[in-house]
């Protein structure tokens, strides 16, 4: 795809984030749809591209009530909208429609009008990882962790600083559901969940949502905002099931959609001067910095814990707070892509000075997919 | 085991073998014929080569821990704390499996550590291949 010929022209999350026990799923999206629509100047009746994950795009298109000319509900998890930027930019200079729209919203807390996730007792996962006792995603996603300390030598009190920089990061934040200061004492004492992980480590569940809206870049000067430039964007799926990874001391999706985006884009590393890595749990920043390119894995660690990350650090990394401390609704993608935005328009809470280059990285599933986007906001 | 039960695999054409063997406490793996290629979970293809032509055989159950965690969160059939595990079979693929016969402890479960095999029967139908610290 060629560089910069796609804008970002408008991103919104829902109104209110954290707790929402007075809006089912389906509103949420819509909250943010709306939300998206104002901020980009524009109505309902200017989309004509559509992408959502887990509900479908019929389900939520028709409640907003557009009639898309394109439409996207590739559904690989968390990273499901990093998969439809690049789609979407795709359709835009293929000229299959001109406005899209991207909506991701969960009921995740407050489980209203949500639909069930359901695993086959005759699927591969059913047959040959359900039997063994596990549940949710903090019993599977930690699953590589021991072996990836191992292999690389990273230490438990360097994974407990990943908790605590991010914390750091939130404490800037006003929508950011914790806010209170933590220590390393504070994780590595905090209640296991899931050996070597406990509750500190693990991301927060919350209700929200948040929305696109994309646009050629010929189109984007017309609009209100700042444009926010499409430069480079990768995508991978590996395997649904973590224990058929290639190998657990790095995940194949993150080093094939990651290197994607980076060739795409042309840059460097040390051109990049904001990063998002999903941080479902406290593990995948040190697997997104190594297999993105950043650092050998054995420097992730110790990179955290000097403070290369933190507020002031070289390398401002998850800078909303994360999912481990910002929110985190079950599909934690479109979050970390909204504070890309906001950093590369300069209205971020924690802005970071004069950034141009932002990076976006997600994960779905436990390690299953993967998705990289690097925005800019120079043409 | 507490109740109730553990999640139950439900077997599919291309997984029957699999869980035949187990009920007859053997570990099963494939072969392809044209690459040599072992691999699991069960499909009666080649995932490396693509070749139709593969063979069921029965692995010799040795594996080493590859990676755990130790779940402290309640799911039914199990009692917290209890290991989640990959194992890493000699013959190459891995599996998911639970650590049996030892601590559910960080001190007890060592990256590496060579395992065996052992079958727990579910009911007439379904036996899960669980693993144990090897014996000498």
């Amino acid at each position: 795809m060629r560089r910069n010929q796609v804008a970002v022209v408008g991103a919104a999350e829902t109104t209110e984030l954290g707790v929402i026990p007075n809006m089912s799923q389906i509103q949420l999206h819509a909250d943010a749809a709306l939300n998206a629509i104002a901020d980009a100047g524009l109505k309902l009746s200017d989309i004509d591209g559509f992408a959502t994950a887990v509900e479908t795009p019929q389900q939520i298109a028709h409640y907003l009530g557009i009639t898309p000319t394109w439409v996207d509900g590739t559904s690989v998890g968390g990273c499901s909208f990093m998969l439809h930027v690049r789609h979407a930019a795709a359709a835009i200079e293929a000229g299959l429609c001109r406005t899209v729209l991207i909506t991701h919203a969960e009921s995740g807390k407050s489980n209203i009008g949500r639909t069930p996730r359901m695993t086959g007792a005759d699927s591969l996962n059913g047959q040959f990882e359900l039997p063994y006792g596990v549940s949710t995603p903090a019993s599977m996603f930690p699953i590589p962790v021991l072996r990836y300390m191992k292999t690389h030598g990273i230490t438990h009190e360097q994974l407990a600083m990943v908790a605590v920089v991010q914390r750091e990061w939130a404490a800037r934040n006003p929508r950011a559901t914790m806010k209170t200061p933590i220590t390393v004492e504070d994780v590595l004492n905090s209640r296991m969940i899931a050996y070597p992980f406990r509750l500190l480590q693990c991301c927060l569940v919350t209700d929200g949502g948040g929305a696109l809206i994309l646009t050629s870049a010929e189109r984007a000067r017309d609009f209100p905002r700042r444009p926010v430039y499409i430069l480079g964007t990768g995508e991978s799926v590996e395997t649904p099931m973590v224990s058929q990874m290639q190998s657990f001391d790095s995940s194949r999706a993150f080093k094939v959609a990651g290197p994607l985006a980076f060739r795409e884009a042309g840059i460097a590393h040390k051109d990049v001067d904001h990063l998002m890595i999903y941080d479902a749990f406290a593990h995948l920043p040190l697997f997104g910095l190594g297999d993105l390119g950043f650092m050998p894995h054995e420097e992730t660690g110790q990179f955290i814990a000097d403070g290369n990350t933190r507020p002031g650090g070289k390398l401002p990394l998850n800078t909303n707070g994360g999912g481990l401390s910002y929110m985190h609704s079950g599909m934690y993608g479109m979050y970390a892509l909204q504070e890309s935005v906001r950093q590369m328009r300069g209205i971020a809470p924690a802005q970071v000075r004069g950034a141009k280059i932002s990076v976006c990285h997600g994960v779905g599933g436990m390690f299953a997919a993967s998705g990289t986007i690097i925005f800019t906001n120079e043409k | 085991m507490a109740e109730p039960a553990r999640a139950r695999p439900k077997p599919t054409p291309e997984t029957r073998h699999f869980w035949e063997g187990t009920r007859a406490n053997e570990l099963r793996l494939q072969r392809c014929e044209a690459c040599a290629h072992v691999y699991f979970p069960p499909r009666p293809f080649c995932p490396a080569c693509a070749s139709r032509s593969v063979g069921v055989f029965k692995a010799a159950g040795r594996a080493r821990l590859y990676s755990y965690v130790i779940h402290h969160r309640p799911v039914a059939g199990f009692t917290p704390p209890y290991s989640i595990a990959v194992v890493e079979l000699e013959e190459g693929p891995r599996m998911m499996t639970n650590i049996v016969g030892c601590p559910q402890t960080p001190e007890a479960l060592q990256l590496d550590m060579e395992l065996e095999v052992t079958f727990e029967k579910l009911d007439e139908e379904i036996t899960l291949p669980l693993f144990r610290p090897a014996k000498g």
